[in-house]
């Protein structure tokens, strides 16, 4: 009897690892793969968008508390519109003698008018007593001290001189967007729970489908780590196609909702865009997606295999 | 608890029950040596299979002590487990071959599990599916095979690695007379080479072909054991197989 050749020789047994293409082809990739890829777009392209806008929120309130720090606005509330003018010219010549002013502008009646158009109409401005305003940059934060040394050098000169930081102005709306950026990072956080419980889902699902294959690779002697890093494999790749779409789909409304945004003409909106470094962060969402799909997978996949013998 | 050992496998006491019904084994008590070749037959329900997962370390027993190749299996860590597992060739009755490999991928499945590269493994794996007159089927899918084909792919899983222990839950249930001697044969090859066999059967014919055999008979989860071969601690000279014709 012709004997196999294969018994003439001993096949060397080792615990290397069984990965690559021969490993993956084990789990047919249609059943691990269903709707988890697009799933994963869907889930990277909400964290891309509340992403940017976090990081865009979080940049606007950096701009606008740099700018607005060192900044106070002088008030002339005065009816007389002689009077008025008179104090806001004996102000604006005591400011500019202060060292702590770095530099001062007085608003013209015409942009003031411009603002308070929509609201008062053209007639409006005549009829209403409209105060002076005079723009003040300091020469350093516009603090309790300085704010002081400013109404100390309007009192005799302009009675009806009122002065103010104008971070305390914006204050409710610096609260306004802190609460906004958590709420932007409690949505990546969700999100993130959310992928990693999809992927849970179908990894779990998965298993059930292969079970009859894993049961036979465990007992031709596959171990735990040979085995979940099929299904981490599978679902690497349903993630980077997942989160490759997603991050096209999140860029694009990312890329739409800051245009619209930037045609509202607001200087303060316009301190919300995006720096290089921001986007390099988003495009890093996907990468992040994948590590987590693969560690929720292999985590999924170990839990499971713990139970068999 | 590991050391050297003149045993294969040895059984003490063993009992295997399933939650809290009654035992499917009980007190199982046997060595197998290196290069023995048996037998184990018993009616349906008699505890074969059962007896074979224990063997093949699908199972834990309920009670008892099970020593294989000198290590104590029954305490040792699950993931020291996967080395004992990669010394065994299992032929299941069911054959379960994966659905959706070819059988040439079904066959080099044990020697890509123990991580054989793709270059070395290309030559035993089609001298094998030759072997078992399944050249011409080697891209074929398990569906599309007959039932003694797949039985044979199974085969060749069980034996490509060259196992210390081949364990075969009714091997040839499925193929012709000649296509069950010449595995038989093949399984003769493998134990001249010092693989120990367990083969589980109905077939009493089967017996009477490996004149060297020795056999363990199951009757309602208990081990009879009709030529005194098996004790445990065992007899120097057992009997041989003959003596029961």
């Amino acid at each position: 009897m012709k004997r196999p050749p294969v018994l003439a020789r001993a096949v060397a047994r080792s615990l290397v690892p069984f990965g690559g293409e021969r490993a993956a082809a084990l789990v047919p990739h249609a059943r691990l793969a269903g709707p988890m890829p697009w799933v994963i777009a869907i889930m990277v392209a909400l964290t891309v968008i509340a992403g940017a806008g976090g990081l865009a929120l979080s940049n606007l309130a950096h701009t606008a508390r740099s700018e607005l720090s060192g900044a106070a606005t002088v008030q002339v509330v005065e009816p007389l519109k002689v009077e008025r003018d008179r104090q806001t010219r004996a102000a604006e010549a005591a400011l500019s003698g202060l060292p702590e002013v770095a530099s001062l502008r007085v608003v013209p009646d015409d942009e003031l008018n411009a603002l308070l158009d929509p609201w008062l109409g053209s007639e409006g401005d005549e009829a209403v007593p409209v105060p002076a305003l005079i723009d003040v940059e300091l020469r350093g934060p516009a603090n309790a001290e300085r704010l002081t040394a400013l109404r100390r050098a309007l009192g005799p000169v302009a009675p009806a001189a009122r002065v103010d930081a104008q971070s305390s102005w914006l204050g409710p709306v610096f609260t306004a967007i802190s609460s906004l950026q958590w709420l932007a990072i409690a949505l990546v956080v969700l999100l993130a729970l959310t992928s990693a419980a999809a992927v849970w889902l179908a990894a779990r699902s998965a298993l059930g489908g292969n079970r009859g294959t894993i049961e036979i690779v465990h007992l031709l002697g596959g171990t735990d780590a040979q085995i979940a890093r099929i299904f981490q494999r599978s679902v690497g790749f349903d993630a980077a196609a997942g989160g490759a779409v997603g991050l096209a789909l999140g860029m694009a409304a990312v890329l739409v909702l800051g245009r619209q945004f930037a045609a509202l003409g607001s200087g303060m909106v316009a301190g919300g865009g995006l720096a290089a470094i921001d986007w390099v962060l988003i495009a890093a969402i996907p990468l992040v997606g994948v590590v987590i799909a693969m560690f929720t997978a292999r985590l999924t996949v170990l839990g499971a295999l713990r139970r068999m013998l | 608890m590991t050391g050297d050992s003149a045993e294969v496998v040895t059984f003490d006491n063993v009992g295997l029950r399933y939650g809290t019904d009654r035992e499917i084994l009980s007190d199982i008590s046997f060595t197998l040596h290196p290069g023995g070749f048996y037998f184990l037959t018993g009616a349906s329900g008699a505890g074969k299979t059962s007896m074979l997962k224990l063997l093949y370390l699908a199972q834990r027993p309920s009670r008892g002590a099970i020593r294989m190749f000198g290590t104590d299996v029954i305490t040792l860590p699950r993931d020291r487990l996967p080395a004992f597992r990669r010394r065994l060739g299992v032929v299941f009755q069911d054959f379960r071959l994966v659905p959706h490999l070819s059988a040439f991928d079904n066959v080099a499945l044990p020697l890509r599990v123990s991580g054989v590269r793709e270059s070395e493994l290309r030559k035993p794996v089609s001298d094998m599916l030759d072997w078992v007159g399944l050249t011409h089927r080697a891209e074929a899918r398990p569906a599309t095979l007959s039932g003694g084909e797949q039985q044979r792919v199974a085969i060749a899983r069980a034996v490509i690695g060259r196992p210390d222990m081949l364990v075969a839950d009714e091997p040839t249930g499925n193929v012709d007379p000649d296509m069950a001697l010449k595995l038989l044969r093949l399984f003769e090859a493998l134990n001249r080479l010092g693989t120990t066999v367990v083969v589980a059967t109905h077939d009493v014919h089967l017996l009477r072909k490996v004149p060297d055999s020795l056999i363990m008979r199951l009757d309602k989860g208990r081990l009879s054991d009709p030529t005194g071969a098996l004790r445990f601690p065992p007899r120097r000279e057992p009997p041989r197989v003959q003596a029961l014709a």
